[in-house]
């Protein structure tokens, strides 16, 4: 089996390939805003502990 | 019996540093495990003899709804522990579940209509697998907007609870629809009694995929975990050391 053929997939390539596009799409994002959002809730917290509202 | 265990293991602190030490102990074998199936799935299985190529979308459609009944459920367990036990943990559990329970609902609803279009010749139809699935986005997003909705965080987290464990009545129909009602969906693949209807080539990608995904979810639920600890903790004591150090 070569590349062409196997990007094909059969007919369905216009079918197969986005679907996993979408997927890795979604994977990928899903650990970048689960790393953002912890990121922001550190800066936030930092940052109101260096204001003096948080822990004292 | 016991039970210090259980209070140290709920209790943020602990559970904040155990999350960020097990988040990696998720993703990199999630991370292989998909590289593995995909290529199983795409390269290695055979193509269907009914479907051709097109059966391989299975490999990314079915472990997502597959997650995306999984996250409901363990989602609806920690918000149910957490209203009974008024542990505030599983509350945040379920919190930090919600989102990713979306998106993967949100995934095997598109890619089960990219693979309905060549298969059953229409991207969608109003039957009961298809349109319980569609209940179940609802479900997620309702979640989120209700929690996002509510200032004081406790009723948030009450509200939440009931509503996800009331939601949990569309998990059998799902499931069960195939057989309940007429549909073009296909039947159960693995979870069958008695013989999965599929051979081994294409079966072991699948179960590789299904496995990669549930620990992904675990990777993603410890850092989501770990934002949403750190939100609800904002004014304790033991925060100061922890990110002072």
């Amino acid at each position: 089996m070569n590349l062409a053929e196997f990007l094909a997939m059969g007919k369905y390539g216009a079918y197969v390939w986005p679907c996993i596009a979408l997927t890795c799409a979604v994977l990928i994002w899903n650990v970048v805003a689960a790393r953002r959002l912890h990121a922001e809730a550190r800066r936030q917290a930092l940052r109101r502990l260096e204001t003096g509202r948080g822990a004292s | 019996m016991n039970w210090t265990w259980l209070h140290k293991f709920a209790s943020p602190p602990h559970a904040y540093r155990l999350a960020g030490r097990l988040a990696p102990w998720f993703g990199w074998p999630a991370f292989l495990l998909i590289v593995a199936g995909l290529y199983g799935g795409l390269v290695l299985a055979p193509a269907d003899y009914q479907q051709g190529d097109a059966f391989r979308i299975l490999y990314v459609h079915a472990p997502s709804a597959w997650m995306s009944m999984f996250i409901y459920a363990t989602m609806s367990v920690a918000a149910a522990i957490g209203l009974i036990w008024r542990i505030k943990l599983a509350h945040a559990v379920a919190a930090a579940s919600a989102p990713v329970g979306a998106w993967f609902t949100f995934v095997a609803l598109t890619t089960g209509a990219v693979w309905g279009k060549p298969m059953w010749g229409t991207w969608w139809v109003w039957d009961a697998r298809l349109t319980s699935e569609l209940i179940l986005l609802f479900l997620y997003v309702g979640l989120i907007a209700l929690r996002a909705s509510i200032d004081d965080r406790d009723r948030a987290d009450r509200a939440s609870a009931v509503l996800a464990i009331v939601g949990v009545v569309n998990l059998p129909i799902i499931h069960y629809s195939v057989y309940w009602w007429n549909t073009l969906h296909q039947g159960a693949t693995i979870t069958k009694l008695g013989k999965p209807s599929i051979t081994g080539e294409m079966l072991w990608p699948l179960l590789t995929m299904m496995v990669a995904f549930t620990l992904y979810y675990g990777g993603v639920l410890m850092l989501r975990l770990r934002a949403e600890i750190l939100r609800r903790e904002r004014d304790a004591s033991w925060l100061q050391k922890e990110l002072a150090a």
